[in-house]
């Protein structure tokens, strides 16, 4: 069996599972977001009374932080409410920041956990050796009525990571250029799973960049197998009980793909789908009229970091706008105390308090018809960020610092010739 | 549900996701007849006005990709679609639809065979599809029993209710 799978097996108390299997399973913690009121509704529609596990629930006011119109204020103001008739305690208000960077953050993403939330980048908790996987509010409500779900089990996709990346070049623009061979659906209802040299090396940050992405894919869930990377992490956070799962030596996986970085360049996925992807030199010089900092894919100290690298001392093109916003409340206190927000501030930047923003086109730096946004977050879709007409581009932070800076597409390379300028 | 939907069809292409069925300023509405005034807004602004209960969207791969937001069915349904066809469709929004008794079938090469404005028959528990239009008839998957007793059930909230009434 796959890792995965012996985390299905154990959610669902049965010896193994296999492909294609559905399977009743346990889930270890339970999200909802913001946006899913209708999961709320959904629960008393079903004759919800409690809460099945109301320690394994979560709740993230993250989409609409802090609310911006009276109608978020009252979806947010009925989670609330929600929270306290159902002993919720793990209410994660409009201070807090994205639902999947604090489940780091907080050490509630952990190896071997069946991790569900109203939030299709859940795949992101495969950065932890955890099964992580979006659904829709019904489904969530499901859990909260029942403790579990059904789940088919998935056939798995290696991706092998070899090579060094060259300066410039990041986790990003790895899973951008990957996107951009394989197509938004090629994983669809499957599994991903990263190894490789080039993965050993990856920090938690990037991995949580690569894992996310994978739903651009189409990925059902994402996993990397826990290494001294992720002990380090969790140690440092204080978590020492989990369960690791191993994949066993004669597990057949769907496919096995192997891409090396060594001569990769900055990559940008252009309008309007996130495998319309190309060298970012294609486009280097097209002008931009908002740069986009922030968000699960790309809103992370080591994204600050080197935006603040690039950018200090100097001022963004008064032609575009460079939106900053710090993944979570812990990254905006780390970032404070590196003096990156003081960096990027200073340089121009406006700074928006943690959460999604502009990423989902409810809030906070929406684009009007024409403009163009690069951004380091996960969707070009049309009208994603605003108006239909917008052009998004999807980038690296370091790209989206760099074309802040120009007020046009450039490759950062020119600013981080130093492998160790990266850090 | 019914077993057999008829219905005008409308057809869309790839990598239809779910800000174009349903854009993300729309997300703070939950009453259903508000959110089904934006269907496909994204994709096709005149769809709401030209859309009659029964008719059957058609579309090409992973259509329903992106955002877990079960608005995107919660709009299709309540606007009166009566089934989804596409070559494949995007895992999350697949489960949502059939958790709320929106018919969806997974039907290769569907939009090489359907044009808009096609009057088509569509069989939920068999995947086959009459074109009335054409006259031709194309084979779907069959979809499997599990999600078609969710169907049956007009979704998957009144099969939790009676797991509990048990």
């Amino acid at each position: 069996m796959h890792a995965l799978e012996k985390i299905l097996a154990k959610a669902a108390k049965k010896e193994s599972v296999r492909a294609g299997e559905i399977v009743n399973c346990q889930v270890d913690m339970a999200g909802i977001n913001d946006l899913y009121l209708q999961t709320i509704r959904s629960f008393y529609e079903m004759d919800g009374e409690k809460v099945y596990a109301p320690d394994k629930t979560i709740v993230f006011l993250d989409h609409y932080a802090p609310a911006s119109s009276v109608l978020q204020a009252d979806n947010q103001k009925q989670f609330r409410e929600f929270c306290r008739n159902q002993n919720i305690d793990k209410l994660m208000d409009v201070n807090q920041g994205v639902c999947h960077q604090i489940m780091a953050d907080k050490g509630f993403s952990k190896p071997g956990q069946l991790i569900v939330i109203t939030d299709s980048h859940t795949t992101t908790h495969g950065a932890f050796g955890a099964f992580g996987t979006g659904v829709g509010a019904t489904d969530l409500a499901i859990i909260l009525r029942t403790g579990s779900l059904w789940f088919r089990v998935p056939e798995v996709i290696r991706i092998n990571l070899e090579g060094q990346l060259r300066p410039g070049v990041f986790a990003k623009d790895v899973i951008l250029s990957i996107i951009g061979k394989l197509g938004a659906d090629y994983a669809v209802y499957k599994g991903v799973e990263f190894t490789g040299s080039l993965l050993k090396q990856f920090s938690i940050s990037e991995r949580m960049a690569l894992c996310n992405m994978t739903t651009e894919m189409g990925a059902k869930t994402c996993y990397i197998q826990p290494d001294e990377v992720t002990f380090a992490f969790l140690e440092g956070n204080g978590i020492m009980d989990y369960q690791i799962f191993e994949t066993d030596l004669d597990y057949q996986y769907t496919a096995e793909l192997t891409f090396d970085v060594t001569d990769l360049c900055a990559q940008i996925a252009a309008p309007h789908s996130v495998d319309n992807v190309f060298p970012l030199s294609d486009y280097e010089g097209e002008a931009v009229d908002q740069a986009f900092l922030g968000t699960c894919t790309g809103g992370r100290v080591e994204d600050l970091a080197v935006a603040a690298h690039i950018l200090k001392g100097r001022k963004i093109s008064p032609l575009t706008r460079f939106l900053v916003v710090p993944a979570s409340a812990r990254v905006l206190l780390e970032a404070m105390e590196k003096g990156y927000i003081q960096t990027l501030v200073e340089a121009g930047a406006t700074l928006v308090t943690p959460g999604c923003a502009a990423c989902l086109g409810t809030h906070e730096g929406m684009i009007a018809e024409g403009e163009v946004c690069i951004t380091a977050s996960n969707r070009n879709f049309p009208g994603r960020m605003g108006h239909s007409k917008a052009e998004i581009f999807l980038a690296s932070p370091a790209s989206v610092a760099a074309a802040a800076l120009n007020g046009y597409i450039t490759d950062p390379a020119r600013y981080l010739v130093e492998k160790e300028d990266q850090r | 549900m019914n077993k057999i939907v008829e219905g005008k069809a409308f057809v869309f292409g790839n990598n239809i996701d779910t800000d174009q069925i349903y854009p993300g300023r729309y997300l703070a509405l939950t009453d259903p007849e508000a959110v089904a005034k934006h269907a496909m807004e994204g994709a096709d602004p005149d769809f709401v006005s030209q859309v009659k209960p029964g008719d059957i969207i058609v579309a090409s791969k992973n259509f329903g990709c992106g955002s877990s937001r079960e608005h995107a069915a919660i709009t299709l349904k309540s606007a009166g679609v009566g089934a989804i066809l596409a070559e494949s469709f995007a895992r999350i929004f697949y489960r949502n639809a059939i958790n709320l008794g929106l018919p969806l079938l997974v039907i290769p090469e569907i939009c090489a065979k359907v044009k808009t404005g096609d009057r088509l028959s569509v069989d939920i528990q068999t995947g086959m599809v009459r074109n009335e239009t054409s006259g031709i008839e194309i084979s779907g998957e069959q979809i499997s029993e599990y999600m078609f007793h969710i169907l049956e059930n007009d979704g998957i909230k009144n099969l939790i209710k009676e797991q509990y009434e048990k």
